[in-house]
């Protein structure tokens, strides 16, 4: 997987980083201006594009095992204190992408990664992953709560991070902004499994943002959920976008219009489209987002 | 299957035939219903004769004296069947296994399930299942000549050459498998996402492991602690040979001691005339082992049941 | 990436405590390993020089010089044929009955639950049953029959919940279209059933077989011989075993004793693993022949 493709290189590209994440020697190459690197689809939301990027992902390549070839030469960029949705039909990659900006990708025997993912300038992939993953949050497609009290599970991240601060403000802290504090607040030393599947979703936001992230992935974090329970997990997602950057993995095109500024459409392991989420709805400029987002296929 | 036979006009779709009542067939099903049943006869034959002869022991020496008495005296002319020496012989040989299974048996467990490669896994684990298929006997030779002989008199020649130590540290090695085994099923029970959420947290590999996985196993791994130490209370060639022959109440692992299942194959190698105390002093023992491991098994089965259900 | 001041993640600390962790569940593991290991190396360099045809083929004596082990290898070997031949047909009987016939619920479950505890009882209480029953009450005195009988109870847990697995793993799609096709269902167990869970079965049976013949304690609860001069000539003749030598020559003071009883070890555990090494080839060959 060393070989580089002359054909991978992204049109638009400024810098490419083509080696393999496995063996990265190279120098750890900051991107001084990363708002004007690698933006090719991003025509439209032009006005849109003044907002910082948070997350910057350049020429990135993914696969597991030697043949299957999930994410193929994806350039785009994540802005900061915006909801980003990825959306496309199964398959797409789009799980995959969300996991290549946290490193859990790694987590996965047999894959490999070629491209950078620079977070705040800094190229994750040349940095410690457990420090990574401690700065930028993230949520499953089934709420995964452990099996302790809501106060241990909303702790622990921060405990074994070193917190010293003061726990309690902390745990009323997250589970407020998680909107889940008035429901478990009498019951912080019950066992998190005893929460319906909205509440322990909530509750892995709010462990989430205990080791205070400034990003936060939700890899279809409804997809489990009832519709009552999903609209309240919107509403939280609302709340949460002018502290956090936000990017969610969803299936429902519903979900993408109703939560996102921005939206990337992924199909078949390449990005066709992103822009302003309004402007993706209802005015795609690639014919296959049309006929996506329209409902027409996926 | 159970219509009237209407006079079939057609020959060829005769349907009224019932293969499934057909003498053979039910002599298949009840003939395997038997073997089936066999199996329950087995537990009624063990109980039953424990019972029947244990009726008889207790006819001639009180359950009281027999569970709360401190002397051990099968033979001779004044007997004296108080089963504690042996209760503590047994418990002796089970801690001393208890502290080298528990922790070789789950290190193993948590090294084999969440850091050995796939490769060395592939081989790891039936290599360590060799200890659990080598007879119980050889095991004994080992704590005996080596473990006793070569080590521990090593040390210290004046030791006694049977003692409790040697047989229990054998006994410990001989149950690590089923620790091992058994832990590992319930690790590889925990649900992955757990260990994802808590990578997602920051956290390292063996915060992930010892404080999310292993916990969340915990249950499992406490059945396969209770099941180990059941087989542990249980074996018999081991400290046959090598812990010695003498019942006696101590808590000092370089004495010679007598377990349950020793003093049952001490009885077993002489020559008993059935009827007499001392045969019946056997199956009173017998009976208190089977009742004890019984219910350590049923204990570790219900809750390894109990875990299979949460996941 | 600036850590919040409130945070001190230390990740240099943790990581070195994670090694250290690491590197003792590795010594852990390998300290299983290693007892095996010098446990078949005093074996082999303790008995290693005792065998010989004369040890072979010999009668146990008094004396070590000119004792061999045939009776009990003969012994060993007809206390197997009588475990085969009892626990295959009752123990893949109570497999299918449990799998094929037996509706959800109370029985089956009982019948579920006790097997399990069986496979929990320790071997010297299946010898005390051999004793009450087979040896007193059947009268059978302490005759290899006895002796199988009680062996063959004690490891029928194995080869029916492996038969069991055999079974469960077969597709169902096999039974429904050979229903669909008028099958009987002892038609549908005998032309498909038992064939395609064959291997499965044998891999039990053999691996019961292997644990029946290291057994000590049963043996020495039903009165087995320690020493004969006779291999036995019927199921109700005296017999020895492998185990009971090892067991009295590891008793016998004297170090030649102990050589033999290592000696004796050495026969024994070479049989194990033949028969370990025929049930891994028996399962590869089978696995090859239904995916090849």
């Amino acid at each position: 997987m060393a070989s580089v493709d002359p054909s991978n290189v992204g049109p638009s590209s400024t810098q490419t980083d083509t080696a393999p994440s496995t063996n990265s020697t190279a120098e750890d190459a900051r991107q001084e201006d990363t708002t004007t690197a690698a933006t090719g689809h991003d025509g439209n939301a032009a006005s849109e594009s003044k907002a910082e990027t948070k997350i910057a992902v350049s020429n990135l390549n993914f696969w597991y095992g030697d043949d299957t070839h999930a994410l193929q030469d994806i350039t785009m960029n994540v802005k900061a204190n915006r909801v980003t949705a990825l959306i496309g039909p199964s398959g797409c990659g789009k799980s995959t992408l969300i996991r290549c900006f946290n490193r859990m990708n790694e987590l996965i025997p047999n894959t490999t990664l070629e491209g950078s993912v620079h977070v705040n300038g800094q190229n994750i992939y040349q940095a410690d992953p457990v420090a990574v993953r401690r700065h930028i949050g993230m949520v499953f497609q089934k709420p995964n709560p452990f099996p302790k009290t809501i106060y241990k599970n909303v702790i622990w991240g921060a405990r074994i991070n070193g917190y010293t601060g003061n726990e309690d403000a902390l745990v009323e802290r997250c589970l407020r902004q998680a909107a889940l504090w008035d429901e478990v607040k009498d019951n912080l030393h019950g066992s998190a499994y005893n929460l319906s599947g909205g509440q322990q979703q909530r509750l892995c936001i709010a462990r989430a943002l205990a080791v205070e992230p400034d990003i936060l992935l939700m890899d279809e974090p409804t997809s489990a959920l009832d519709p009552v329970a999903t609209g309240k997990f919107e509403d939280t997602i609302s709340e949460l976008r002018s502290e956090y950057t936000i990017v969610v993995v969803t299936h429902s095109m519903q979900q993408a219009s109703r939560v996102s500024d921005e939206t990337v459409f992924l199909y078949m392991g390449r990005l066709i489209e992103m822009g302003a989420t309004e402007q993706v709805f209802t005015r795609p400029q690639q014919e296959r987002t049309e006929a996506y987002v329209t409902g027409r296929f996926g | 299957m159970s219509q009237p036979s209407s006079d079939a006009s057609d020959a060829s779709m005769d349907l009224s035939a019932n293969l499934y009542r057909s003498p053979r067939e039910q002599l298949v099903k009840y003939g395997l219903g038997l073997c089936a049943v066999l199996t329950i006869l087995t537990t009624l034959g063990i109980v039953g004769i424990l019972l029947y002869e244990s009726i008889g022991f207790f006819s001639q020496v009180s359950v009281i004296d027999f569970l709360t008495g401190t002397d051990w005296e099968f033979a001779g002319a004044d007997p004296s069947f108080g089963v504690l020496p042996l209760v503590s012989g047994t418990l002796l040989i089970t801690g001393i296994a208890a502290a080298v299974a528990m922790p070789i048996g789950l290190a193993s467990a948590i090294y084999i399930s969440e850091y050995a490669s796939p490769g060395a896994r592939r081989w790891l684990k039936p290599a360590l299942e060799v200890l659990a298929g080598v007879p119980t006997v050889v095991y004994g030779f080992f704590a005996l000549t080596f473990v006793s002989g070569v080590i521990i008199q090593g040390f210290d020649s004046t030791l006694p050459p049977l003692n409790a130590l040697s047989a229990g540290l054998v006994v410990g090695i001989m149950i690590i498998p089923m620790v091992a085994s058994v832990s590992e099923d319930a690790i590889q029970a925990v649900p992955k996402s757990l260990a994802a959420g808590a990578y997602a947290l920051g956290a390292t590999k063996f915060e992930v492991v010892l404080r999310v996985i292993v916990p969340a196993a915990l249950s499992g791994i406490i059945a396969s602690f209770i099941l180990a130490l059941s087989r542990a209370i249980g074996e018999t060639m081991i400290v046959a040979i090598a812990a010695g022959a003498t019942a006696t109440l101590t808590a000092n692992p370089l004495e010679s001691i007598q377990t349950m299942t020793g003093f049952i194959v001490q009885v077993a190698k002489g020559d008993i005339d059935q009827g007499t105390v001392s045969y019946q002093s056997l199956f009173a023992v017998g009976l208190l082992l089977y009742l004890i491991t019984l219910g350590m098994n049923l204990a570790a089965n219900w809750i390894i049941r109990r875990y299979r259900e949460n996941y | 990436m600036n850590d919040h001041s409130a945070f001190h993640p230390q990740l240099d600390k943790r990581r070195r405590y994670g090694t250290l962790i690491a590197g003792l569940l590795f010594a852990a593991t390998m300290l299983g390993l290693l007892v095996l290991a010098t446990l078949i190396v005093d074996v082999v360099t303790t008995g290693s020089g005792w065998l010989s045809k004369q040890f072979l083929t010999g009668y146990p004596t008094a004396r070590p010089e000119t004792s061999g082990i045939w009776p009990a290898i003969v012994g060993s070997l007809y206390l197997m044929l009588v475990v085969a031949a009892t626990t295959v047909p009752l123990g893949v009987g109570t497999a299918l009955y449990l799998e094929e016939y037996a509706d959800e619920g109370g029985l089956k479950r009982m019948i579920q639950l006790n097997i399990t505890n069986l496979a929990g009882v320790p071997s010297v209480v299946y010898g005390i049953l051999g004793l009450g029953v087979f040896v007193y009450l059947f009268d059978m005195g302490s005759s290899l029959l006895a002796a199988g009988l009680t062996l063959s109870l004690l490891v029928l847990p194995i080869v029916v919940i492996s038969a069991q697995e055999a079974l469960r793993s077969i597709p169902q799609g096999v039974r429904e279209s050979a229903f669909a096709l008028g099958a009987t269902r002892s038609q549908v167990i005998w032309h498909h059933l038992i064939p395609m869970a064959l291997p499965g079965i044998m891999t039990g049976v053999i691996l019961s077989l292997s644990r029946a013949v290291g057994e000590t304690a049963p043996l020495v609860l039903v009165g087995a011989s320690l020493a004969i001069n006779f291999t036995p000539a019927h199921l109700l003749d005296d017999f020895t075993a492998l185990p009971m030598l090892v067991f009295q020559w590891t008793e016998e003071p004297g170090a030649s004793f102990q050589e033999l009883a290592a000696a004796a070890i050495i026969v024994l555990m070479a049989f194990l693993l033949l028969m370990n090494l025929s049930a891994i080839l028996l399962r590869n060959y089978f696995e090859d022949q239904l995916t090849g």
